[in-house]
């Protein structure tokens, strides 16, 4: 106790940013992206559609570990709840409801396959080089995480308006869901 | 950390999404691959929240989630579409308005 309140007096020592916790939030990312970046290739490359949806999982959970380290730990519940709880449900769904697809997505042909690792190549590329050019090696901020308090206060009063908008999308895309699937 | 880890995560992250966008004809795996692309804006948008130690990051975020849930729900319709009408959701065999 005594230790940390004489970390956090001394300046660029406090235990947010002391040197041991950064190394452990770098183990941490590097692992956590490794993992997503093997489960994402393993993702769009593999022939089972439903391991498809279990390696989107992986991804997904990935990414809340990632907001998890970036502080923000409201995005990270809300990603575990929505994303793996309901839309990968949702995707299983879609996958037994869809029978003839299930099991293999059978191969296409090599131009197409080339191609495609072609844009995304570049894509990769593009983005990449402009970024490091752009922030080449700026800091994160390590103050402390942003509270759920603090986000309510910003979605219920800057950005009411873009949440009421939300609230008719989604309602919109549930009557539209239901009209369409309809079997009549 | 650097911010730059994170943002090249994702860049490498949205690039597996458009690979698997344009190399996959399952109807089913092309709305995953884009909830790999959202996904990967999500992580952009929460560094940059992260960065600039501003909560609105975050609420756009929740925003991309809660869109992206819409988007899934209406996509999986149009697939079950598809699949009631060709009994197959093969996106190639999807030629109707060519040209």
């Amino acid at each position: 106790m005594s230790a940390m309140v004489l970390c956090a007096a001394l300046p660029g020592l406090d235990p947010l940013t002391g040197g041991e916790v950064l190394v452990a939030q770098n183990v941490a990312f590097a692992v956590i992206g490794l993992t997503m970046v093997a489960a994402a290739l393993r993702m769009v490359t593999t022939t089972n559609v439903v391991h498809a949806a279990l390696y989107l999982v992986i991804v997904l959970a990935g990414a809340a570990g990632l907001f998890i380290l970036l502080g923000a730990e409201f995005v990270a519940v809300t990603q575990v709840l929505v994303y793996i709880g309901a839309i990968v449900v949702l995707f299983l769904f879609g996958i037994m409801l869809t029978r003839g697809s299930y099991g293999t997505d059978e191969d296409v042909g090599r131009e197409r396959h080339l191609m495609a690792a072609l844009v995304g190549v570049l894509v990769l590329g593009v983005t990449a080089g402009s970024l490091v050019d752009t922030f080449r090696d700026a800091e994160l901020a390590r103050s402390a995480p942003s509270t759920a308090a603090q986000i309510g206060d910003s979605i219920f009063g800057q950005y009411i308006v873009p949440f009421e908008a939300i609230s008719v999308l989604l309602l919109a895309a549930l009557i539209g869901a239901v009209v369409v699937a309809r079997s009549d | 950390m650097l911010l730059n880890q994170f943002l090249l995560l994702s860049a490498v992250l949205f690039a597996i999404g458009v690979y698997g966008v344009l190399a996959r004809r399952n109807g089913v795996l092309v709305l995953m691959s884009i909830e790999l692309i959202l996904n990967a804006v999500n992580i952009n948008l929460v560094s940059f929240a992260a960065f600039r130690e501003a909560v609105p990051g975050e609420v756009f975020a929740l925003f991309v989630v809660a869109v992206a849930a819409a988007e899934v729900g209406v996509g999986l319709a149009m697939v079950l579409l598809l699949y009631r009408n060709r009994r197959n959701i093969d996106l190639t065999e999807i030629d109707l308005m060519r040209g």
